[in-house]
């Protein structure tokens, strides 16, 4: 899941200065679990943007904000309500502004959320990120907990001298990242992986924009 | 062969010290202190903006100190630069004379001053010490040639206090593995605790030198043992520090008596004073160095 956290309010009223006419999109899937773009929010934004004086022309929560062939399909329905506005205003995350600003090229957009991380959600208040998508996954070797993502220095070789008692000293509440490595690949007996120097990470995989022509892959 | 080299190399008691560039470009303090110890240590660890906060760079301050026939031991780390920036700077190294070269990790961003700044990490204290050894062999971490090739005398640091002890030992297996020469410690002020970590680390064929931060006070033992991971100040030495009336006698008189009972089980002090550096002399003459 995309885990989105929604700007203070005043942030989004001062981006709207002088777009008097809105139409509002939440998403139907992550902003709509995390509460930050689904059915509820984008009515609490209608009746905050029409207590300042806006005119909503209307709202809707797509299915899927950063799927292009839905929003496409969703944005031809309401295309009489959109057409009225001066600006959309996006609940989702950054794809979803994304592929809303491609639907409608002619129209500004402004977004309510700030994407925050690629998270594994515990329960309806509370997710941790769960991969920085660093394109090369190394998994296997350190006993399924990853390193580029727990670790703020993304270490591959094994603690810094910073930890205490097994904590974080970047972040004291937290394990370190390879303390806890150290404890999983004990308990698999595969201790001699860490004893193993991995090479730097390829950071080319990180580059960005990145785009994808898939070609499936045979196994 | 750079002094330190030469030094361990013939089996001395080897003394580093350390100078921090300061938050600026005026290096009066600095070079009065290396002035005083010049003819005590063999060489000072310069180092790399520590605790994150912005600095004069260790290269710049490293190359002054050469230039004054000092010897400095650059310290480097992956925090500020990624790999080509790394390379290039140990190159830069190289062309002054610079061989010692102590390869960290180095802190989070958010601890220093910049907390909002990008940090880098591209390499780890594993990956740089393997990229200079790499330039050793005439070669960068791309395999392309080079039109000289640098001489260093690379160096690592462990810290025998931390909790569990097991994954740091693993870490300076790697490190050495990678190139490390010498170890630097972290602080230790138990010579027990060196004692039993010298025991397991004995496989590691490289000289190892205590780390003594200089105790100053009480105050500043116990925000040791709350706030720097992997250190403890025993509850002994901090009574002792507190009831001393003379804050400066009393460092004196432990750093020797640390410097002596655990000079059998190593081989060299690195003494980091902050701020103390004028009690040093007295501190090796006390333990006889």
């Amino acid at each position: 899941m995309i885990i989105t956290e929604q700007k203070p309010f005043s942030e989004v009223e001062a981006a709207l200065k002088g777009k008097n006419k809105v139409f509002i999109t939440g998403c139907g899937s992550c902003a709509t679990a995390w509460k930050t773009g689904g059915a509820p929010e984008v009515e609490a934004m209608k009746e905050a943007l029409t207590k300042i004086g806006k005119t909503v022309t209307g709202t809707v929560v797509s299915e899927e904000g950063c799927d292009s062939r839905k929003i496409g399909r969703e944005f031809r329905t309401h295309k009489a309500e959109i057409d009225d506005a001066d600006a959309l205003v996006i609940m989702a995350c950054g794809a979803g502004c994304r592929a809303q600003a491609l639907a409608r090229e002619d129209k500004p957009i402004r977004p309510t959320n700030n994407t925050l991380f690629l998270a594994r959600m515990e329960r309806l208040t509370k997710s941790e990120q769960g991969c920085v998508m660093c394109g090369e996954c190394i998994l296997d070797k350190t006993g399924g907990l990853c390193p580029m993502t727990a670790c703020p220095k993304e270490l591959v070789n094994g603690p810094c001298g910073g930890y205490n008692k097994g904590m974080c000293e970047v972040d004291p509440d937290r394990e370190c990242a390879w303390i806890a490595i150290y404890n999983r690949l004990k308990r698999f007996n595969e201790l001699d992986t860490m004893r193993e120097i991995q090479p730097p990470k390829n950071q080319a995989k990180r580059k960005h924009p990145q785009a994808v022509d898939k070609t499936p892959v045979k196994v | 062969m750079s002094k330190l080299a030469e030094a361990f190399k013939a089996g001395k008691f080897v003394v580093t010290g350390e100078i921090a560039p300061p938050k600026g470009v005026d290096l009066k303090t600095v070079m009065e202190d290396v002035e005083l110890l010049r003819n005590r240590v063999v060489a000072f660890n310069v180092t790399d903006q520590q605790s994150s906060v912005m600095r004069l760079g260790s290269l710049a301050t490293s190359v002054l100190l050469k230039q004054h026939g000092v010897e400095p031991i650059f310290q480097i780390t992956g925090r500020d630069r990624n790999r080509i920036a790394i390379q290039s700077d140990l190159l830069s190294a190289a062309v002054f004379g610079i061989e010692d070269v102590l390869c960290l990790t180095g802190d989070y961003v958010s601890l220093g001053d910049h907390p909002t700044a990008k940090p880098v990490f591209d390499l780890d204290s594993v990956s740089i010490l393997r990229a200079a050894s790499t330039l050793m062999e005439g070669k960068d971490m791309a395999g392309k040639p080079l039109q000289g090739t640098p001489k260093f005398f690379l160096g690592a640091v462990v810290t025998p206090g931390a909790d569990p002890l097991e994954p740091q030992i693993l870490k300076l297996e790697k490190k050495v593995k990678a190139g490390a020469r010498f170890i630097q410690t972290q602080a230790v002020y138990d010579p027990a605790l060196l004692e039993s970590f010298m025991g397991m680390v004995k496989h590691i064929k490289v000289p190892v030198m205590l780390g003594l931060v200089l105790l100053k006070s009480g105050n500043q033992a116990r925000f040791m043992n709350k706030n720097v991971a992997g250190v403890t100040v025993p509850d002994k030495l901090i009574e002792e520090m507190d009831k001393a009336e003379s804050k400066v006698q009393k460092c004196i008189e432990i750093s020797a008596r640390l410097i002596k009972e655990t000079r059998p089980m190593c081989q060299g002090v690195h003494i980091m004073a902050i701020g103390w550096e004028k009690r040093i002399p007295a501190i090796l003459d006390a333990a006889g160095l």
